[in-house]
C-alpha cells in the first residue's frame, strides 16, 4: 500500500510557506529533511516540562530527563536492528560518527604500512577522516572504483582487500548520486578476511528499512537531521563485541568510572563515548523522528521514493539538454543532474526563482565530481512529502532554465 | 521570472557564451588565481601594467557560473586603459552595486554598463558569484595572493 504526500505534508509546518510567492517544492532532502510537528513538538516538550541533565541526578527531573534519553536510545536500537542498547552512541552526526571510528578504532588498529579502503562514492566525511588517519599512520588509503554509471566495481573492491586491509568504510547509498551499494556484498567479502566495515548509512536510514545484523555490520553511522529529526544529533552503531575494545574518544565528564589526579578508569559503552553533556533534546526528537516514520512505515517510504525517483528520471530524461550523473541500476532518492550550456549554480538560481529547492555543487564529494568531468552538478534528492508534482515543477523549472540560456 | 530576467540580463547571457579577453597573458606582470570553495569557481586573472600603473591588458580564464564569467568578462572589458586608482574606485562601485539593499532604487552612478548586475541584489548568495574577478584581480595587483570568496 502506498501513502499520500499531500497528507504527509500536512505534517510539517514548513509548507505553509511560500517561496517567492510559490508553494514550496523541496527537494533538498538529502541535505537535510524538513522536520514534522511531532518532532517539533517533542523537543519543546521536553525542554517545557520535563528539562533537566541526564544521569546522577537525584532528583525527579532528572530522573525523568535520563528515562527519556534512554528511551530514544532504545528507539534508535531498534530501528537500526542492533541487539542491545549499549551498541548505540549518540554523536552530533554522521560526520562525528565516523571520526568517533577513525579516531578510536581506526587509530589503534591502524599502523603502518597498512591499509584502509574506502570507495569512490564517499562523502567526504567518510573520506577525510581515513585520509587524515592514513597520513598520521604512514598507512595507505585505497579507493575501490566505480564504472561510468556510478556502480561499485565489486570485483575490483575485491581485489583491494589484502592482509593488510584494517578496516572498509563505505557509503549505503551515494549522497551525491544516489548509487545504491549493496553492502551486504562489501560485509561478506570483507568478513571472509577478517576484515570490519564501516557503513555510512546518512542517505539510507531514511529512505529504507536497515537492520545492521542483517547487513553484518560492524559500525553503522547516521545523522538525525536527515532522518526528519533535529540537527545536532546522530548515532552510531557499533558492534558489541568491538565496543568493548574501543578506546575512548573524548574524554571528561559522563564517561568516566572513577578520576584521582594519576588515573582515570571509564565507563561502560555507551557512556564511554559520549563525554560531557549530550544533546538530551536532540536525542528525544530523534526518537520522536523514528517513531513518525514507523507510523508510516520505512517500506511504504522506500516505495513511495523508488516510484517518485523513476519518474524523475523520465521526465528528465525527455529534456534533451539535461544529462543524468549517476545512472546506476540501484539507486535511491537522488537525482544528480547537468543542464548543456548551464552551470549548476545558475541551474540553482533559476529553480529557486520558481520555488524549487535544490542543492547545486559537488555535495561534498569532489574526487567523485572529478571522475565524472563535472565541476559541479544540480541535485534533486526526494522526502517522503514529495509527490509527482514536485517533480513536474522540477522539470518545467529545467524548460525555463533552459529558454532562458538557449 | 521577473527577478530572473533581471539577474540574467541578455548582456549577462551574451558576455557568458562569449566571454572577453578570455584568453592567457603573455606577457604579464601581475597575476592571481580566485577560487569559491563553496560552488568551485575557478577564475586565473592576469594583467599587464604600465610604469604609471594604468592596466594596459588584462585577461582571465577559468570556469564558473554565468554571474561569475559575465562579470569576470564585463570586468576585463571595464578596466582595461584604466588607471589602478579608477579601477580600485570602480570596484567599491561595483561592490556597493551589488550589495545594497534591492527595496530601494539602485545607485548606478559611475558603474557604466556594470549596471546589468543590479539584479544580484536579490540573489545574495550570488554576490560572491559576482565579485570573485573583481577580488582576484585586486590581490593580482597588490600582492598576488590567491583570492576566495565564499
Amino acid at each position: 500500500m502506498s501513502f499520500d504526500p499531500a497528507l504527509v505534508r500536512k505534517d510539517f509546518p514548513i509548507f505553509q510557506t511560500t517561496m517567492r510567492g510559490k508553494p514550496l517544492t523541496y527537494l533538498d532532502t538529502a541535505a537535510s529533511a524538513q522536520k514534522p510537528q511531532a518532532v517539533i513538538d517533542a523537543i519543546s516538550r521536553f525542554y517545557a516540562n520535563d528539562y533537566a541533565n541526564i544521569h546522577r541526578g537525584v532528583y525527579e527531573l532528572s530522573a525523568t530527563a535520563t528515562r527519556l534519553h534512554e528511551q530514544a536510545r532504545e528507539k534508535v536500537r531498534a530501528f537500526l536492528g542492533a541487539a542491545e542498547s549499549r551498541e548505540i552512541i549518540f554523536v552530533r552526526n554522521a560526520t562525528e560518527a565516523i571520526n568517533l571510528v577513525a579516531w578510536t578504532y581506526g587509530r589503534s588498529q591502524v599502523n603502518e604500512g597498512d591499509e584502509v579502503v574506502v570507495t569512490a562514492l564517499e562523502h567526504h566525511a567518510n573520506l577525510v577522516p581515513w585520509q587524515m588517519l592514513c597520513k598520521e599512520k604512514n598507512a595507505t588509503l585505497r579507493i575501490a572504483p566505480v564504472d561510468a554509471s556510478g556502480t561499485l566495481d565489486l570485483e575490483a573492491f575485491a581485489g583491494l582487500l589484502g592482509d593488510r586491509t584494517r578496516i572498509v568504510a563505505c557509503t549505503h547509498v551515494s549522497n551525491a548520486i544516489g548509487t545504491h551499494v549493496p553492502v551486504e556484498e562489501i560485509t561478506r567479502l570483507a568478513h571472509a578476511k577478517g576484515i570490519p566495515v564501516l557503513i555510512d548509512g546518512a542517505q539510507a536510514a531514511p529512505r529504507f528499512v536497515v537492520d545492521v545484523q542483517a547487513i553484518d555490520a560492524d559500525f553503522y553511522a547516521f545523522s538525525g537531521h536527515k532522518l526528519y529529526g533535529p540537527t545536532g544529533i546522530g548515532a552510531v552503531y557499533v558492534r558489541g563485541e568491538i565496543l568493548d575494545e574501543m578506546p575512548p574518544y573524548q574524554t571528561g565528564g559522563g564517561m568516566i568510572e572513577r578520576v584521582t589526579f594519576e588515573e582515570t578508569t571509564f565507563a561502560p559503552p555507551p557512556e564511554r563515548f559520549e563525554a560531557g553533556t549530550p544533546d538530551i533534546a536532540g536525542a528525544i526528537g530523534l526518537g520522536a523522528a523514528i517513531d513518525y516514520l514507523e507510523a508510516i512505515g520505512l517500506d511504504r517510504i522506500e516505495r513511495h521514493e523508488a516510484e517518485l525517483l523513476a519518474y524523475g528520471t523520465e521526465c528528465l530524461e525527455a529534456i534533451p539538454e539535461v544529462r543524468i550523473i549517476g545512472t546506476a541500476a540501484r539507486k535511491t532518492g537522488v537525482l544528480s543532474f547537468v543542464v548543456d550550456g548551464v552551470h549548476p549554480h545558475d541551474v540553482g538560481t533559476i529553480l529557486d526563482g520558481e520555488g524549487v529547492a535544490v542543492r547545486a555543487g559537488h555535495h561534498c564529494a569532489q574526487p567523485l565530481m572529478n571522475l565524472f568531468q563535472v565541476p559541479a552538478t544540480a541535485r534533486a534528492s526526494l522526502g517522503i512529502y514529495n509527490d509527482r508534482e514536485d517533480i513536474d515543477r522540477l522539470a518545467a523549472a529545467l524548460h525555463k532554465c533552459v529558454e532562458l540560456f538557449h | 521570472m521577473s527577478e530572473l530576467r533581471e539577474l540574467y540580463q541578455t548582456t549577462i547571457l551574451d558576455h557568458n557564451k562569449q566571454p572577453r579577453n578570455f584568453r592567457s597573458l603573455d606577457p604579464s606582470s601581475h597575476e592571481a588565481d580566485g577560487h569559491n570553495p563553496l560552488c568551485g569557481d575557478q577564475v586565473t586573472v592576469q594583467v599587464r601594467l604600465s610604469a604609471d600603473g594604468t592596466v594596459e591588458d588584462i585577461g582571465f580564464q577559468g570556469s564558473g557560473c554565468a554571474i561569475s564569467t559575465a562579470s569576470a568578462s564585463m570586468m576585463t572589458e571595464a578596466v582595461k586603459g584604466k588607471p589602478l586608482a579608477d579601477v580600485h574606485a570602480l570596484f567599491d562601485r561595483f561592490h556597493d552595486l551589488v550589495t545594497s539593499d534591492p527595496t530601494e532604487e539602485p545607485d548606478l552612478d559611475g558603474v557604466g554598463k556594470l549596471m546589468v548586475f543590479a539584479g544580484v541584489r536579490e540573489f545574495p548568495m550570488r554576490v560572491k558569484c559576482a565579485t570573485l574577478a573583481w577580488h582576484t584581480l585586486k590581490s593580482a595587483v597588490e600582492d598576488g595572493r590567491t583570492a576566495r570568496t565564499e
